[in-house]
């Protein structure tokens, strides 16, 4: 497990919980980025302010990180932007679909001790294994 | 003061992603590739990310419940509880999609920082099919605009 950073790790989630709490306390909003993301772009959306900040907030972090010598990661992605774009209409669609993501489910929902959040990260979680499963070890491998 | 809090608390998130390396693609995938954990090379550093994420938040959810918010009327707490065929289709389409590439909502915005044209494609893509599914549901599912903002509500 050379590249397990569990310090690192701990420090970044408890960020990510400080903020869903903040942003309950605050705002009485749940922090899932498919609430967040989908009432910003959809055109009958009517509540757009806090969501545009809330996305400003969550790009403005590595930037920020910029000042204090940090570089901005190139994500390393698949070559084909077929794969790319396909994968993004999965996530957009099934997200919005099942109504979370990672942070609306697999964090608010769970700490929430919502059955249906528990439920959606289970499957969402299995389904993403077997494809790399597949991709890294059938297909790729 | 709304716009301004939720700007800190997405700050606040996306410094959170930053630090954990849930931005890196690679390392979601190290996570999520199971066949890492005999091989010895398993990154477990997702479930700690987890695990401390659910821990804060279910403490600060548990003093939220008890207070009403800073700057608005009421908690807005998710309010659907069944366990249905579009919670289980959205959320298998939702992790094929993560397996595929490494990359969820959260850590998709946060690269856009990089400019890189792969992440742009994502967030593109990921836009269309949210769109896409809210045209689809408006035409099939329930052609009133309030409940579409309804289930919207609904979850995170």
């Amino acid at each position: 497990m050379a590249n397990f950073t569990p310090i690192s790790a701990a420090i970044g989630g408890a960020l990510i919980g400080l903020s869903a709490v903040l942003l309950m306390l605050l705002n009485g909003r749940i922090a899932g980025i498919t609430g967040v993301f989908a009432g910003l772009i959809d055109p009958l959306s009517t509540d757009r302010a806090w969501r545009a900040t809330f996305v400003a907030g969550l790009i403005a972090a590595p930037l920020s990180a910029v000042l204090l010598g940090y570089t901005i990661p190139i994500p390393h992605m698949p070559t084909s932007f077929v794969t790319i774009a396909a994968a993004g209409l999965l996530v957009g669609f099934g997200t919005r679909l099942s109504n979370g993501c990672t942070s609306g489910h697999g964090i608010c929902g769970i700490a929430r001790l919502s059955p249906r959040s528990v439920t959606a990260t289970a499957i969402f979680m299995v389904a993403a294994i077997v494809v790399v499963a597949l991709t890294r070890h059938v297909i790729g491998g | 003061m709304r716009a301004l809090a939720s700007l800190i608390c997405g700050f606040i998130f996306g410094w959170g992603l930053f630090i954990s390396g849930m931005i890196l693609p690679d390392k979601v995938l190290d996570f999520l590739d199971i066949f890492a954990i005999p091989r010895g090379n398993w990154d477990p550093s997702l479930a700690v990310v987890m695990a401390a994420a659910l821990a804060v938040t279910a403490a600060g959810y548990a003093l939220a419940r008890r207070r009403t918010p800073v700057f608005e009327a009421q908690n807005q707490w998710p309010t659907q509880t069944a366990i249905d065929g579009p919670l289980v289709v959205g959320s298998v389409a939702f992790g094929v999609g993560w397996g595929l590439v490494g990359l969820c909502p959260g850590p998709a915005l946060v690269n856009l920082a990089s400019l890189s044209p792969g992440v742009i494609v994502f967030v593109v893509a990921m836009a269309v099919g949210t769109i896409g599914h809210d045209f689809w549901y408006a035409r099939n599912i329930a052609p009133d605009a309030r409940t579409l903002a309804a289930a919207g509500a609904a979850d995170g």
